[in-house]
């Protein structure tokens, strides 16, 4: 790297940091990373303006190729990546999605303090890790066959409704009301399908946890209020997973069918993990309705492992749910790509937008926004690492105006698994966790150790500077008391 | 580089978010034989692994490296669905497109066998088959 990062970019302002499309021919647009200048040094060595330059390529781009503050090394796209393709004559790619389709999180709030919660916290957590099936080789408590399968996939949250697993207010919350249309069971590969059977209803392992935190700061009451937020030391539960397997294997799926495509059509790419196919092509229109139904999964698995939350508080508090809480407030996709309206130089126009490791940040008034937050936008939830803290914002006006209506989604890893691995061990991980309070089961040490706070960038910083270029607003912050992973 | 090939029969590579390995073998056969071991090697200790069933993997591609990503791909997803950690190929490569393999290990067992690294996929990123002295396969995992 003989060029230093300061000679790539046009710094706009404080966090706003330009790759001219000049950087690397056959860039369509200019990159836009939102960072701090002291964040740049580490996103560049990383390889990350690479990353977003490539993505710049892709036919039908418009405005920037866009990174989240929590911008990271990923496949094709960088994770925390933001592109918006002109659905005319544009592609979709499944690398600007990710292999972990509709991975996400969701929050519930209770009427709990951390003063009931704390001395029961390790019958708790361990309730919910008996309860909830996580870790690597878990398999669900859920027996599906294909043709019920093939239901999960049409209707999503829905199907785990019919089948007893949560209530409708619940799915009032969920983005997309935890449903894309146009899934299509027939255009996934039965291969995912066997590798989502054993898998529903599974929190998995990796960077996915279900955590009870306490609220320890609130930025602004009005929004919080809306959430039913009402004080610091309130206890909420924040669960994060995704379609598992079964997202794996429609995503590699086509990666290898669209970079057939990417010949056929003629597609100048520079990276095999970019794959793509045009919207407006089978190619396209079969990979959107094959993410779609992993999308579905994803929310059928949040949604039955939500259930299990609940019934593990009801037993372990004995109280009535009524009595407790645990109602939703908001379900949010980190990894996916939507079919959105936009306005572009004062033009409307219907654009596929893929987040890849980021958040969809609606303002107050748009028709997507479910009716109890109307007046303070949509709740995005930001988890942290997993002993630091997590966030949650609302979408603003700004997200509209520059990002796709898309702010960050984490805290954006900052050091290898392998490495993370090598300086930790997992129980001393499990060790200073408890020294600051917080309980840890987990099914593998050593996928504690990789998930350490030190791999990962400050989710502080991350958040303050979506905040301050105003593509989301601070509602809150919650730091955890317990944790199970995977 | 070639005469270092057959030194070792894989190793690891740190790459920023996820693992890669590098696996080694006088055949295109016995490279990609190390490569699988490599991958469980991620997954558990091979040594904990006993030989008491097999499975049958007949594979075609365009290419090697495709080749390389599909079979590995396909023993990820034996994996995820049927629990099985194996230890030991027999893999014959034919006209680097085909792939005949008999793959040898067990039923996931938690009381032996201690799970360390969730694989999701191998993707094609820094992908490569190289022929020197011997073969050289590297590929990174999404994990």
């Amino acid at each position: 790297m003989a060029v230093p990062w300061q000679e790539v970019v046009n710094r706009i302002d404080d966090y706003r940091w330009e790759i001219p499309s000049s950087y690397k021919p056959g860039m369509r647009v200019p990159g836009l990373i939102y960072a701090s200048e002291s964040m740049l040094g580490h996103i560049f060595q990383e390889q990350v303006f690479q990353q977003v330059a490539n993505v710049a390529f892709l036919p039908g781009i418009v405005g920037y190729s866009l990174a989240m503050p929590d911008i990271h090394w990923g496949y094709g796209f960088p994770i925390g990546g933001v592109a918006a393709t002109r659905i005319r004559d544009g592609v979709i790619s499944p690398g600007g999605v990710g292999f972990d389709i509709n991975c996400g999180v969701r929050l519930l709030r209770t009427n709990l303090t951390l003063e009931e919660v704390k001395p029961k916290i390790e019958r708790l957590i361990n309730e919910l890790f008996v309860n909830i099936p996580s870790g690597l080789g878990s398999e669900g408590k859920i027996r599906v066959n294909e043709k019920e399968l093939n239901q999960v996939l049409l209707r999503g949250s829905r199907w785990a409704l019919d089948k007893g697993f949560g209530n409708t207010e619940d799915i009032l919350v969920t983005e997309e009301s935890g449903c894309m249309k146009g899934a299509n069971p027939d255009k996934v590969s039965s291969k995912a399908k066997k590798r989502g059977i054993p898998q529903l209803g599974t929190l998995g392992s990796g960077n996915h946890f279900l955590e009870v935190e306490v609220v320890d700061a609130i930025y602004d009451y009005k929004s919080a209020r809306a959430m039913g937020i009402a004080e610091v030391g309130q206890v909420l539960v924040l669960i994060h997973t995704g379609s598992r397997g079964f997202g794996h294997e429609v995503c590699g799926d086509y990666v290898r069918l669209l970079g057939e495509a990417v010949k056929r059509y003629g597609i100048n790419l520079p990276d095999r993990q970019l794959a793509c196919a045009p919207l407006d092509s089978p190619e396209g229109r079969d990979y959107l309705a094959a993410m779609s139904c992993a999308a579905n999964y994803a929310w059928t698995n949040r949604q039955c492992i939500t259930h299990w939350a609940r019934e593990s508080f009801v037993k372990v508090l004995g109280k009535s749910q009524m009595e407790i809480g645990l109602e939703q407030i908001y379900d949010v996709c980190h990894n996916i790509a939507k079919i959105e309206e936009h306005t572009i130089n004062g033009k409307k126009r219907t654009l596929c937008v893929h987040r890849k490791g980021a958040t969809r940040a609606f303002p107050a008034g748009h028709p997507d926004v479910p009716d109890i937050y109307r007046d303070v936008g949509q709740p995005v939830l930001i988890p942290g690492d997993m002993g630091r803290c997590s966030y949650i914002a609302v979408g603003t006006e700004g997200a509209m105006k520059e990002s796709f209506g898309s702010t960050c989604h984490g805290a954006g890893r900052v050091q290898s698994r392998a490495a993370a691995k090598r300086s930790l061990k997992g129980a001393e991980v499990a060790r200073e966790l408890a020294d600051r309070g917080i309980t840890v089961k987990t099914g593998s040490m050593g996928s504690l150790a990789e998930e350490a706070s030190q791999a990962y960038k400050d989710v502080n910083e991350v958040v303050d500077i979506t905040d301050k270029v105003g593509i989301s607003r601070k509602v809150a912050r919650a730091v955890p008391i317990g944790v199970i992973k995977g | 580089m070639g005469g270092m090939f057959l030194e070792k029969d894989f190793e690891f590579i740190d790459h920023t978010a996820d693992v890669g390995i590098v696996a080694y073998g006088g055949s295109i056969s016995q490279a990609f034989s190390n490569a699988a071991r490599a991958l469980f090697s991620l997954i558990t200790e091979l040594d904990s692994v006993k030989e008491v069933l097999y499975r049958d993997i007949e594979l075609t591609a365009s290419d090697e490296e495709n080749l390389l990503v599909e079979w590995l791909n396909e023993l990820i997803y034996l994996f995820d669905t049927e629990y099985i950690v194996f230890k030991r190929f027999d893999v014959s490569v034919l006209n680097n497109s085909r792939l005949r393999a008999r793959s040898y290990g067990e039923k996931v067992d938690s009381s032996r066998h201690q799970l360390k690294t969730g694989v999701k996929a191998a993707t094609y990123h820094m992908l490569g088959v190289s022929k020197g002295n011997g073969y050289r396969v590297q590929v990174i995992f999404d994990i």
